[in-house]
């Protein structure tokens, strides 16, 4: 028996200590809203945040997860960085199918609770490890600008 | 996909507005993402003018949407299109998914329950307008018959009829009762476009606040009790059947409950998805891979090939092409290929199945619920009123889910488990059990005159014919219309045209529709060939095409208005270069796409940026529409510069993102697109962003390296 700390509420669960995260969160716990892409951590849909910081919960053993702040996309607007990503990417309807987007959301979070102002370069290192087959990746680059306050660095974003 | 006939178009929409359809009343939560579709006894008092619209006592309207959602918007245009003649706010409209049922649901542009081939709004935007206004009237002639009052001598707005006179007003719940024991109108007057308050105003989407925080719920997020995940290996060749399994091993795994094994497919079920996919590792399975075992991609390429030496059927004939191309000063030859895509939507195919012994239970995401329907009613032989299909949002339809292969497979493995089993495939049974975009292969020539203009022009399209399979009534006369979909729609002003089809089969994958469906690839042929005629008459690519938009107005709009927008000709940094392509095809719209690129020493394509000009007629929602060029553009370049399934053995050689590369977002284009306003019918967008896309680049490499790439993906190689 293991006990998470997930969104704030300590949950046991029976499982092997090498299962991914992932398949702990949507198949014992419930969590839903992280999804699978691929599971080899190649497309970022199932993002979710230890302590702050991104990782992949797909090939992350559920036991790196032990003693640690586990969120995910259903609590992420509880902070104030996940609250004004999820804002601005309704602001400016950078949603379509939607698969990707927590996972998406995630990156952009955790991108924007440790660089208020980040750069056209710091978004492509944060979010390039999310896919998007619907390709909102113009709007999203736009909305991480908005949601950071700040004016896009260049013309980029559509 | 084309039109099954407009005549069908104008009867469903009669029927709709004709009240018709009184019976039909479904019902279901207010959510959007909910499981919706049970039958649910409304209100009595409910006012059902028609199968879309049902008006109840407590104020609500509600839309019942046969379209389902996919990324595209329909959830937000569908009821902006009935809100804007019922009068009531975008706001006041609340949606239901609507039941699997052709007979009131049917796409009147594709014959059937279906969300695809760009058709929604084009198929929907009069028979809901005619839906809405029918129920208006009836609303109005309620209360005028309340009020005993002239129907004339009343307004409506927001939900509420006014009586313009005295002032007297009642709401449309209020009136529901009376208004449902009316009879429908025969006919209704819709309102004159300068009057929209919705339609072509940018309207939030509906269902994306569920989508930013976890709550919608996609097919592979359903729970049920007791519900048993599994994960499969079916045949990796196509045709191939299971020969032996060791399973011991499998079974050992914690969690592991169940190895279903039946001819083509072997599935482990357990309690969570991480069981199930040790448990398939797990498995010793041996393949008799039948008659495809030693197939590659060369093999389907000399019979592709070897059919083009033949002349096909005329899909398009205009002069004495032929004649014409032997009389020009000057023949350009080309054969043009492009490659098996697979769709790789990011949600992997999945179905969940509860075969009960009074009827079956299936939850998934499908672009084709009657199709979905039937095959669970085929496999377990149930009548289809015993089979329930609940449908979920989809990440990601781009075609694939037009098929119903995971549906009819998670239903044959389902009557093998005892209570509900959700199937989800991995990654790579995803890619490697796709069904493909097709290989084409294409022979294309034109003649010029002395000047340089086209005087001829001839292309032969060799490839599957998905229509036969997938709509048999659509395949008339030995022509797939979506095979040559685009390369018949031909804009340019030639005198002599000739456009032929040959079917040709390769049974070694599955081939359906690929987002941009048959003008993806037709248009790649077409507008590189013109490009080609361009260099070869040394004239700049986009006055040439120009000077043969004389008889195409709304071609020539967009074109002008891309090359404005874009700086067409204005001077780019070394190693930078533009190209363009123009569209247009069944979708009924026009759309021109300039794209800039740079190609690296090495020939790595980089795109900067794409503009698009688009003339899609009258707009619902027009961010929607940019968002969905935006998103087609992005689809398309992941397409051109690196789509590619190959076979070797028989079998799919990719499996997962790292070797079925897409575009990321260190790689994204800044995209523009401009929207031409007009007044003319609604046309397609969902696809021509990709349809653009591939030729738009070729010619951008085109004129930084001046190699012609007649193949995608689009591989310069190294530049000298």
């Amino acid at each position: 028996m293991l006990t998470l700390t997930i969104n704030g509420n300590a949950q046991d669960v029976d499982v092997p200590a090498d299962m991914p995260l992932l398949w702990v969160l949507r198949d014992v716990v419930g969590l839903t809203g992280t999804k699978f892409g691929c599971g080899i951590s190649a497309c970022g849909a199932c993002t979710v945040h230890l302590d702050g910081q991104p990782i992949r919960s797909c090939i992350t053993p559920v036991a790196a997860g032990v003693g640690k702040r586990i969120t995910t996309i259903e609590a992420i607007g509880d902070t104030p960085a996940g609250k004004r990503v999820q804002q601005a990417w309704l602001d400016l309807e950078v949603v379509q199918c939607g698969y990707c987007q927590s996972g998406q959301i995630m990156s952009a979070s955790a991108l924007l609770a440790s660089n208020s102002n980040p750069s056209d370069a710091d978004i492509d290192a944060a979010m390039s490890g999310n896919i998007c087959r619907c390709g909102t990746y113009p709007r999203m680059r736009a909305a991480i600008h908005r949601a950071a306050g700040s004016a896009p660095a260049s013309a980029k974003g559509g | 996909m084309p039109a099954i006939s407009r005549r069908e178009f104008i009867l469903a929409g009669s029927a709709a507005a004709g009240g018709l359809l009184l019976s039909c009343r479904v019902g279901g939560g207010p959510g959007l993402a909910g499981v919706g579709a049970e039958a649910v006894d409304p209100s009595p008092t409910s006012f059902v003018p028609n199968a879309y619209v049902r008006v109840g006592s407590d104020e609500r309207v509600t839309l019942i949407v046969a379209q389902v959602e996919m990324g595209q918007g329909v959830y937000t245009s569908m009821p902006m299109i009935l809100a804007e003649e019922l009068d009531v706010g975008l706001d006041q409209v609340q949606i239901e998914l609507a039941p699997p049922d052709d007979s009131l649901y049917t796409n009147p542009l594709l014959g059937d329950q279906e969300t695809g081939a760009s058709s929604s709004v084009r198929a929907f935007y009069l028979p809901l307008r005619r839906a809405g206004a029918a129920a208006r009237s009836m609303l109005v002639a309620a209360a005028a018959e309340q009020w005993s009052v002239d129907p004339s001598s009343c307004r409506t707005e927001r939900g509420v009829v006014t009586h313009s006179p005295t002032g007297r007003t009642s709401s449309y719940g209020a009136l529901a009762a009376r208004a449902a024991k009316l009879p429908a109108p025969a006919e209704v007057a819709l309102k004159d476009r300068k009057d929209f308050r919705l339609i072509g105003t940018p309207a939030k989407r509906l269902d994306t606040p569920d989508k930013v925080n976890g709550k919608t719920q996609f097919g592979i997020d359903v729970r049920l009790p007791g519900m048993k995940i599994a994960t499969v290996a079916a045949s990796p060749v196509l045709g191939g059947k299971l020969a032996s399994l060791d399973d011991s091993e499998a079974k050992a795994v914690p969690g592991v409950r169940q190895v279903v094994r039946l001819d083509d497919v072997v599935a482990v079920v357990a309690d969570h998805m991480w069981a199930a996919k040790q448990g398939l590792a797990a498995l010793v399975i041996r393949w008799d891979d039948g008659p495809h075992a030693r197939v590659t991609t060369a093999d389907v390429v000399r019979g592709l090939d070897a059919a083009s030496q033949k002349p096909g059927v005329v899909a398009r004939s205009q002069g004495d092409a032929v004649a014409a191309l032997s009389r020009a000063t000057k023949k350009l030859h080309a054969v043009y290929q492009v490659p098996f895509l697979a769709h790789a939507a990011l949600e992997p195919a999945n179905c969940t199945v509860h075969v009960r012994k009074d009827g079956c239970e299936v939850w998934t995401g499908t672009q084709v619920l009657t199709r979905a329907q039937a095959t669970a009613s085929r496999v377990t032989g149930f009548p289809l009123d015993k089979v329930v299909i609940h449908n979920h949002m989809l990440g990601g339809g781009f075609g694939r889910r037009l098929e119903y292969d995971y549906v009819t497979q998670a239903v044959r493995i389902a009557q093998h488990v005892d209570g509900p089993v959700k199937v989800v495939w991995t990654r790579e049974e995803d890619i490697q059990h796709d069904v493909y975009r097709p290989y084409y292969f294409d022979r294309i020539a034109a003649g010029l005159d002395e000047l340089g203009r086209p005087v001829a022009w001839t292309h032969r399209v060799v490839g599957p014919a998905i229509l036969a399979r997938y709509a048999p009534p659509v395949f008339k006369d030995g022509i797939d219309p979506d095979a040559v979909d685009g390369a018949v729609q031909l804009v340019y002003d030639i005198p002599a045209v000739q456009v032929e089809y040959v079917r040709h089969e390769e049974p070694v994958l599955n081939t359906g529709f690929w987002r941009g469906v048959g003008p993806t690839h037709n248009m790649f042929v077409v507008e590189s060939f013109v490009d080609e005629l361009a260099a070869a008459a040394k004239a700049d690519p986009v006055e040439y095409r120009r000077g043969l938009l004389g008889k195409a107005p709304r071609a020539r709009a967009v074109l002008d208005l891309a090359a404005k927008a874009a700086g067409w000709g204005s001077p780019l940094p070394a190693g930078r270069g533009r190209g363009v392509a123009l569209l247009y095809s069944e979708w009924d719209t026009y759309v021109a796409q300039i794209a800039e690129v740079e190609v690296s020493k090495k020939g790595e394509v980089r795109v900067h940026r794409v503009v698009c000009a688009v003339d899609c007629g009258t707009v619902i929602n027009p961010d929607t529409v940019k968002a969905q060029i935006e998103g087609g553009v992005i689809f398309g370049i992941s397409g051109a510069l690196w789509g590619e399934i190959t076979l070797k053995n028989g079998r799919v050689q990719q499996s997962n993102f790292t070797d079925y590369r897409v575009l990321r977002m260190n790689e994204s284009p800044e995209i523009e697109v401009h929207l031409v306003q007009s007044s003319e019918a609604p046309g397609g967008v969902g696809e021509l962003g990709t349809a653009a896309t591939a030729p738009a680049l070729a010619n951008a490499v085109f004129a930084v390296t001046r190699k012609r790439l007649r193949q995608l993906p689009l591989r310069p190689g190294p530049l000298a």
